[in-house]
């Protein structure tokens, strides 16, 4: 039993600060979110430098191979400076849609050039309905002659407008269960009848889409993995994202904390610092464990995940859930405790909670997570 | 990161296992051990430390203590597979318990020669119950305030004064006290801490009876007692820094209670308790709220053993050590209100009925739970630690 992080994981979040710290400073994060990209090309090539678009994928797939407790490491320092850009979108959903459901072809096709930054993807997988299991997923896919042919209307993909190849999950049968019948394809963005058209969101540093399927027509090689078969991995899928987005979530709380308790040390008020006062100090108190529960949990999914733990759904829910919680309460402390200042334009908070809300309700919000563990320990 | 137990350890873990499925009888378990840390009668007690004597004959009383001392030198880990399987295993809270983690670790850094041969191996045996006089009426949150008075008389002290919240006192051979010896002294100064023999003439315990009709506390009164100095531990004006030692075994201990297992049952509880015609488990809201609970409980293990791997890799203490009696204390109390949310008036019946055999004991804990904030520290206090030693922010 080790419960802390190695050397290299030490080394590696000590490289990631460096680096964030130097290229990804709040005026950087403004003026990019400011614009559609949300990214240099500057920016996406060194995090492909650095091993950052690649950490999960295998070796022969032309990434690092390492696991998903060392991406927590390094989702924890880009949470703690709201990293724009589609690295969720490209990474975690549709590279990792393809790592899990891919052909060795495909993934031999694609994933390189996503670890090189040559290729941007996005998974859109929910649909109006706004729901995060299998019964969410009405689109449909109807055989046709070569192929399908896909159609429907898909909400709150990440950064489709970036993504160069669009992976989306549709109904290809109705069966006896809603998770039997889903399937996963691979769509290039510029087919005929796919059309993306942004949905103006809180979180601009990280931009949602909504995407259109209008008669599309993909080939039988656009399938990604088994035909009526695609929720397990797509269920493995958001639960790696989960937890990464957790820790995300961890690593902005933290934060978040540390700049209320700097401010709560300097901000004089009745002639005496605001922190030295029980009303302030024991929220700060109440804060960090929310933060060290979250962290708690994040690390545990993660560990779950990487060895295959038969508990690992639980953990992931589990995890999702404290963050959920514990990134909307720390980030709206942390504006009450500053006062008047953290509600401005200005001050670097709501890029936090504005990024926390956005997190706290994607893939399942506390309350989703929360029904997931009552029917695990139920069962 | 890894969760999972060493080769050793998990050989560990079967072998103490075994031994508890081995020698552990029906009549000695107890659903949750942290419900009676004190035996509420003397058959309970001599039951208890006749468990005690059993289990040190075969080595597992003091495992942590150094070899030399009759322990096992386990290391940290060992200690907690220790503490997760003996809470398993429904095994009762020693008798020698607090002499077994706080005072005896503490005369084997800091005591004398002839104070460790006099009682350490005692402890260990089940031949001696100790009792901790720290609290006064006056002195609770801030200890160093106390005022029990010990004069000095040459070759002994006189004490008078009064203890209160003595956990056990009526069943102890002993007592660790904190007296003032130097009352002119800045506090943290003037205070020396000395080994009492409770048969020593003067000594009076009265019990002081919990909301909850529980009997385990008691007030100490000390007229006249009379304390040779060779019962000094420390040094005489420095026994803050003894106290302190106890204290850092306190919060240290490794093991929690086991709150998995409470809202396991009350799941279990959920399922088969109608509401409205249909089981309670049904309804999103009791769903939400032991789903929350499980994942507290979890978070809770899960902060506790990275505290202990700091530990481990002698690291300096992180942030986990201090949140565990703050979060730890108020989770103990959810789960309790969670209890009667979902019994209703069940939870008022101080005893077994057909629906709910256990009832008594949820209704115990939903009025004890308010102790556990208090106890050791309030929670408030708890917050103003972390405020102003975790992070830093500055005294009110």
């Amino acid at each position: 039993m080790d419960i802390g992080f190695s050397e290299e994981q030490g080394l590696l979040r000590d490289t990631a600060r460096k680096f964030l710290d130097a290229a990804c400073t709040t005026k950087f994060v403004r003026d990019r979110m400011a614009t559609a990209e949300a990214v240099t090309p500057e920016f996406w090539a060194q995090l492909a430098e650095q091993g950052w678009l690649g950490i999960n994928f295998a070796e022969e797939d032309g990434g690092s191979e390492l696991g998903l407790v060392d991406l927590v490491v390094l989702m924890e320092e880009m949470g703690r400076t709201v990293m724009p850009g589609p690295y969720l979108a490209t990474v975690l959903l549709g590279g990792a849609a393809i790592r899990e459901a891919g052909s060795p072809a495909q993934r031999r096709e694609y994933l390189p050039r996503i670890a090189e930054g040559r290729l941007k993807a996005t998974l859109a997988a929910i649909e109006p309905n706004a729901r995060w299991d299998a019964s969410g997923i009405m689109m449909t896919a109807q055989p046709m002659r070569g192929g399908f042919s896909l159609s429907g209307t898909k909400l709150f993909v990440p950064d489709a407008h970036l993504a160069d190849i669009v992976v989306v999950a549709a109904r290809t049968r109705d069966a006896g269960t809603m998770e039997d019948g889903v399937t996963l394809f691979l769509v290039p963005k510029d087919a005929a009848g796919l059309s993306v058209v942004p949905m103006p969101s809180i979180d601009e540093t990280r931009k949602l889409c909504e995407v259109r399927f209008d008669n599309v027509a993909v080939p039988q090689t656009a399938l990604l993995g088994e035909l009526h078969e695609g929720w397990p991995s797509l269920a493995r899928v958001y639960d790696a994202a989960s937890v990464a987005l957790a820790a995300e979530m961890c690593g902005g709380a933290q934060r978040v904390l540390d700049m209320t308790v700097e401010y709560a040390k300097l901000r004089v008020t009745f002639g005496k610092p605001i922190g030295s006062y029980q009303g302030v100090k024991h929220k700060c108190a109440d804060m960090l464990v929310e933060v060290e529960n979250a962290k708690s949990l994040t690390y545990y999914a993660a560990w779950a995940i990487d060895e295959r733990q038969p508990d690992a759904p639980l953990a992931v829910s589990m995890a999702k859930a404290a963050a959920s919680d514990a990134s909307r309460k720390v980030s709206n402390s942390g504006i009450q405790l500053h006062g008047g200042i953290g509600m401005t334009w200005e001050h670097d908070l709501h890029l936090y909670m504005k990024r926390a809300k956005a997190s706290e309700v994607a893939f399942g919000d506390a309350n989703w997570h929360r029904e997931r563990v009552a029917s695990l320990i139920g069962a | 990161m890894d969760f999972a137990d060493a080769p050793e350890h998990a050989a560990f873990r079967r072998e103490f296992r075994a031994w508890l499925d081995a020698n552990l009888t029906d009549d000695l378990k107890v659903e949750d051990a942290s419900d009676s840390r004190v035996a509420p009668d003397r058959e309970t007690l001599e039951k208890r430390i006749a468990w005690q004597k059993k289990m040190y004959a075969a080595g597992w009383v003091g495992i942590s203590w150094p070899k030399e001392y009759g322990g096992r030198g386990a290391s940290f880990i060992q200690q907690v597979i220790f503490d997760e399987e003996y809470f398993r295993a429904h095994a009762p809270i020693l008798p020698g318990a607090n002499a077994i983690g706080l005072l005896g670790p503490t005369l084997i850094q800091l005591g004398t020669e002839a104070q460790k041969k006099r009682h350490l191996q005692r402890i260990l045996a089940g031949d001696e119950r100790w009792c901790q006089g720290f609290s006064e009426p006056g002195a609770g949150g801030d200890l160093a305030s106390l005022r029990t008075r010990a004069v000095d008389m040459g070759d002994h002290f006189v004490v008078n004064g009064q203890k209160v919240w003595t956990s056990g006192a009526h069943f102890a051979d002993w007592c660790f006290l904190l007296v003032r010896t130097a009352p002119d002294a800045p506090k943290h100064h003037g205070i020396t801490y000395v080994l009492v023999d409770m048969k020593t003439p003067g000594i009076t315990v009265r019990p002081l009876v919990l909301l909850n009709g529980h009997r385990h506390f008691n007030e100490v009164f000390f007229e006249d007692v009379v304390v040779p100095k060779e019962n000094v531990v420390g040094k005489i004006n420095e026994g803050w820094k003894v106290a302190i030692t106890t204290l850092m075994f306190e919060r240290g201990g490794a093991g929690g209670r086991d709150h998995a297992a409470q809202i396991a049952r009350l799941v279990e509880l959920a399922k088969q308790f109608p509401t409205r015609q249909e089981p309670a488990w049904n309804q999103t809201h009791v769903r939400q709220m032991l789903a929350q609970l499980a994942i507290e409980a979890q978070a809770l293990k899960v902060t506790r053993l990275r505290g202990l791997t700091r530990r481990l890799r002698g690291e300096p203490p992180g942030p986990e050590g201090s949140i565990l009696k703050l979060f730890g204390s108020e989770l103990a109390q959810r789960i309790a209100d969670a209890s009667s949310t979902l019994l209703g008036p069940y939870a008022t019946i101080d005893g077994a009925t057909e629906a709910v055999p256990d009832a008594g004991r949820w209704a115990h804990r939903v009025m004890g739970a308010r102790q556990y904030a208090i106890a050791g520290g309030t929670s408030e206090i708890q917050r103003n630690i972390i405020g102003e030693r975790v992070l830093g922010l500055p005294k009110g």
